[in-house]
């Protein structure tokens, strides 16, 4: 561990004192809540460089160093979350390419959560988007350091020096020093005010694909996932959770489990009953075998089914309105040809492949947990309460995830593993079931969709009125909220065609089911919707959905988001479209029931787009054959990443697009394990292409963007190949059987 | 309880446990060995495969007591210096995301190609399909079989394996316990 300083400076960077360890730079990467708390406030200008400014604007305390050691080599300490995207790779490349060290000889650390270093997080597609900026300054500050010091060892100019491979270098064939032989010197120098960036032209490992620093870790089964933390004397734990929503214990009868084998204790905890046990098997089995009864409450009465009544009754009337330009309701009174459809999307579940879990050990004076957290910040207000600790007693070691997905922004387990060793006085594992992981999720809400649009005698839009009602994220943390729409209106509020008469409108539906970050969010859905209905709209006026959309964006323009340190460029978003159309054959003879589809969308600051090709069986099944992918997601860092998060993100949508969704009965879950909750298996790939389209813009999100044109495009494919709409997600294959 | 002898990557390791306790959680909680995953205790993911005898099985409904009158193999023991072919060719196509799936993946693949290293598609499908991989990374383990079992079988393009080292490397394929 290297030694840490507290500082407190209005600064993004920052050398850190540090005797013996060579030449330390602190930094600060905002994450998720950061950058959310920045939307919130007013007047907040970030652009691409929001990192930094958000850094410079409050008091300076870094939640990431690197250190250069004495024996040269390059540790980055990063509290970016490590669940599949490959931060572990990314992130290095960056200071690597910066310092211009040999990336075999940079290391990255995780680090722990200290309360000194504020957000942690990990989420929003925002990993490589938000560290470029700082760990390109920290990293070329730590060049022009030890440029400096080699400058003065041999006598010659700084600016006949540079560095490549872990040495600084003289030009010309000269003398070259390795950063080991400098740091010490470097370390003596003051910070640089503005350290020159590297030109991008001369960039030799940025955009490049090194192998992952992490398979090896992960074919060897040796990575440390939280289900595989081992603490000396710990036990397991399992917990009875009311299956409604809301419902609170009634009773309990604990005594024959007190005597099963195996089992150590069984203690109350705020969300239920726990079970802690000598393994996981018997903590389950105990937990299973308890008798206990909930008062289930109001939220008895929920069902899907009556959300979806409520929600179709409230997009009958108007909401209240994010966005109106022009006049619609005159627009649509006068069209010559006006559309309805409703869409729908269902709640859904993260089901990450490692079930959620954390290991918690409380003592006297402190508290140490180890969890497959995005945001080991979030839970330290809670835990100070249970424990009645300090924050400074407080330590949370971040393992690696073994998915996320979103759902690990929320941090109700590893309250409850605390809960758990506080009363057993032991290290304590608690871990879901699949059941569990399932039935007591964060939920992707549901959303009901009623899309208006008119049409001009020639066959253009003239009016589009979206109508969006959902369960709201910010409405489930706060029901109180005066912006329920804050995470649900992205992707419907900025809808990029040129059309003359837009409104779109929000409604919040009441709902105890609990919801959270889903991968891409309301992008999922909102884009689901879009891009369903712009088809329907060309189907209307008998033109080529590919044509349609070309048309309506033709002019340059520049979109509003509701995150207004976001625009979106229809330049860009045209370039994609194009891409993946040419990528996809777009408008080449197909054999009868198949079909193409496409669509396109921006978030996360990324332009995705995607032709779906697919074919229909008699009996109404959908394979999906193919889906070529055009991205622009600025400058990239490694292209072997992007890829794979695009085929991953494509994969995740077409489970959701295709297999299922979570339905609430009865004010619980009825879906149990992977065989009712069914995901995409291999036999079920369709070939990805994937184009990154070249950008000298600076990098974007890319974990989420390749999730929202997926549903739209396999759903406007079936379209092409049946002729009809699947307009309620997931698909029913009953309602594409020939008849 | 009873107590079962296991044997396990080629060691004998005892276990006081119920007799019915799956396999998976005497491996993970009892001896330790975490490379092995769970994902859903159904056998419905994959996660938690390992070899009994050689064949690919679901440790999470498989009693200790019926593991114990076999040779068990985890992924820790698949090879002893983790260079089996199999984890060679998913480094070399780099499937990995988050990782959590990828042990029984490799499991499951390992044991299929012992059996059969001119696998298709159809037939990796069929072994393949009954794991879960929410990272989606399918297309890579796909491209990473085929790779796997052209080093396995010493056929074109082997050798041009992560490493270099596939070749007539079949014999380091997966048997029972070692």
């Amino acid at each position: 561990m290297i030694p840490l300083v507290k500082v407190s400076r209005r600064d993004f960077l920052r050398v850190v004192p540090a005797a013996g360890a060579g030449l330390v730079i602190g930094l600060r990467l905002d994450g998720r809540r950061a950058a959310a708390a920045e939307r919130t406030a007013a007047g907040a200008d970030a652009g691409a460089t929001g990192a930094v400014t958000s850094g410079a604007a409050a008091p300076f305390s870094p939640n990431a160093w690197i250190q250069i050691a004495p024996d040269g080599v390059v540790t980055l300490w990063v509290a970016k979350s490590e669940m599949g995207q490959g931060v572990r790779t990314s992130l290095p490349m960056i200071l690597a390419e910066e310092i211009g060290a040999d990336f075999s000889h940079v290391k990255i650390e995780q680090a722990p959560l200290d309360p000194r270093f504020g957000d942690q997080s990990t989420g929003g597609s925002s990993s490589v988007k938000d560290s470029w900026g700082p760990l390109r300054q920290a990293g070329a500050a730590a060049r022009a350091m030890l440029i400096a010091a080699a400058a003065a060892r041999l006598k010659v100019p700084e600016g006949t020096l540079s560095t490549r491979g872990g040495e600084v270098v003289q030009s010309k064939g000269g003398k070259s020093l390795p950063f080991s032989a400098l740091v010490g010197d470097a370390a003596a120098l003051p910070l640089p005010k503005n350290p020159p960036l590297k030109d991008p032209r001369d960039f030799t490992l940025v955009g490049k694909t090194p192998p992952r620093t992490d398979t090896p870790l992960k074919i060897a089964g040796a990575a440390t996932y939280g289900i595989d933390v081992r603490v000396p004397g710990m036990l397991f734990a399992a917990v009875a959770r009311s299956p409604v929503f809301g419902g609170t214990l009634a009773r309990v009868d604990d005594r024959k489990v007190k005597q099963m084998p195996g089992v150590r204790g069984v203690v109350t905890i705020g969300r239920g009953v726990a079970v802690v046990a000598d393994t996981t098997w018997a903590a389950f089995r105990g937990r299973d075998a308890l008798e206990v009864s909930w008062n289930e409450g109001a939220g008895a009465s929920e069902s899907s089914a009556g959300l979806r009544e409520r929600c179709d009754a409230l997009s009958r009337t108007p909401g209240k309105a994010v966005r109106s330009d022009g006049d619609v309701e005159a627009a649509l009174a006068k069209a010559a040809k006006r559309v309805e459809a409703v869409y729908e999307a269902p709640f859904q579940a993260h089901a990450p492949m490692e079930p959620v879990n954390a290991t918690a050990h409380v003592e006297k004076d402190r508290c140490t947990i180890w969890a497959p957290t995005q945001d080991p910040g979030d839970p330290l207000k809670q835990i100070m309460t249970i424990t009645g600790l300090p924050k400074e007693a407080i330590r949370i070691n971040v393992t690696f995830l073994g998915g996320g997905f979103g759902r690990r922004l929320n941090n109700d387990y590893i309250v409850d593993a605390v809960e758990i060793s506080k009363a057993i006085g032991k290290p304590v594992q608690m871990i879901y079931s699949r059941e569990e992981d399932l039935r007591h999720d964060f939920y992707r809400p549901f959303s009901l969709h009623r899309l208006t649009g008119g049409l001009d005698k020639e066959g253009r839009v003239v009016a589009w009125r979206h109508r969006l009602v959902t369960t709201s994220i910010a409405a489930w943390d706060n029901p109180s909220i005066a912006n329920p729409e804050r995470d649900e209106i992205g992707g419907a509020f900025d809808v990029p065609f040129a059309i003359p008469n837009v409104q779109v409108e929000y409604h919040a539906a009441d709902s105890r089911v609990p919801r959270g970050y889903w991968r891409s969010v309301e992008a999922s859905f909102n884009a689901f919707a879009v891009q369903s209905f712009i088809d329907e709209l060309a189907a209307a006026a008998g033109r080529d959905p590919l044509r349609v959309r070309l048309d309506l964006l033709k002019e340059d323009r520049r979109i509003p988001y509701p995150d207004p340190t976001l625009v979106q460029d229809t330049a860009r978003l045209r370039a994609v479209l194009e891409s993946a159309a040419k990528q996809g054959s777009w408008g080449a003879p197909l054999p009868a029931r198949r079909g193409r589809g496409l669509a396109a969308h921006f978030s996360f600051a990324t332009y995705c787009a995607q032709t779906a090709e697919v074919e229909v069986s008699p009996e109404g099944a959908v394979r999906v054959a193919r889906v070529s992918c055009a991205v622009d997601c600025g400058r990239v860092v490694h292209p072997g990443l992007v890829e794979a998060q695009l085929q991953s993100a494509i994969v995740f949508g077409l489970t959701a697009a295709l297999k299922g969704g979570i339905t609430i009965e009865k004010g619980r879950v009825r879906e149990s394990n992977f065989n009712d909750y069914e995901v995409l298996r291999i036999d079920e790939m369709p070939v990805v292409d994937v184009r990154i389209v070249p950008s000298d813009a600076p990098p974007t999100g890319i974990g989420e963007p390749g999730v929202p044109p997926i549903a739209p495009a396999v759903m406007n494919a079936v379209f092409a190949a049946t002729g009809k709409r699947v307009r309620r997600l997931p698909l029913d294959a009953g309602d594409l059987k020939v008849s | 309880m009873p107590r079962y002898t296991l044997k396990v990557n080629g060691q004998d390791r005892v276990v006081d446990v119920d007799a019915d306790m799956p396999l998976l959680w005497a491996l993970r909680d009892t001896l330790g060995l975490t490379g092995t995953k769970f994902g859903c205790g159904m056998s419905l993911c994959g996660a938690c495969t390992v070899h009994l005898d050689g064949e690919a099985i679901r440790s999470c409904v498989t009693s200790v007591s019926e593991a114990a009158r076999g040779a068990i193999t985890t992924i820790e023991g698949l090879s002893a210096t983790q260079k089996h072919p199999v984890q060679e060719a998913w480094l070399g196509e780099e499937v990995p995301q988050c990782g959590y799936c990828q042990p029984g993946m490799i499991m499951s693949t390992a044991a299929m190609l012992a059996k059969n290293p001119k696998a298709t598609d159809k037939e990796i499908d069929a072994t393949l399909g009954a794991h879960i991989c929410r990272c989606g990374t399918y297309q890579r383990i796909r491209r990473a079989v085929h790779r796997a079992a052209r080093a396995m079988t010493g056929g074109p393009g082997g050798a041009g394996g992560a490493g270099g080292g596939g070749g007539a490397n079949g014999a380091g394929g997966p048997g029972g316990g070692r």
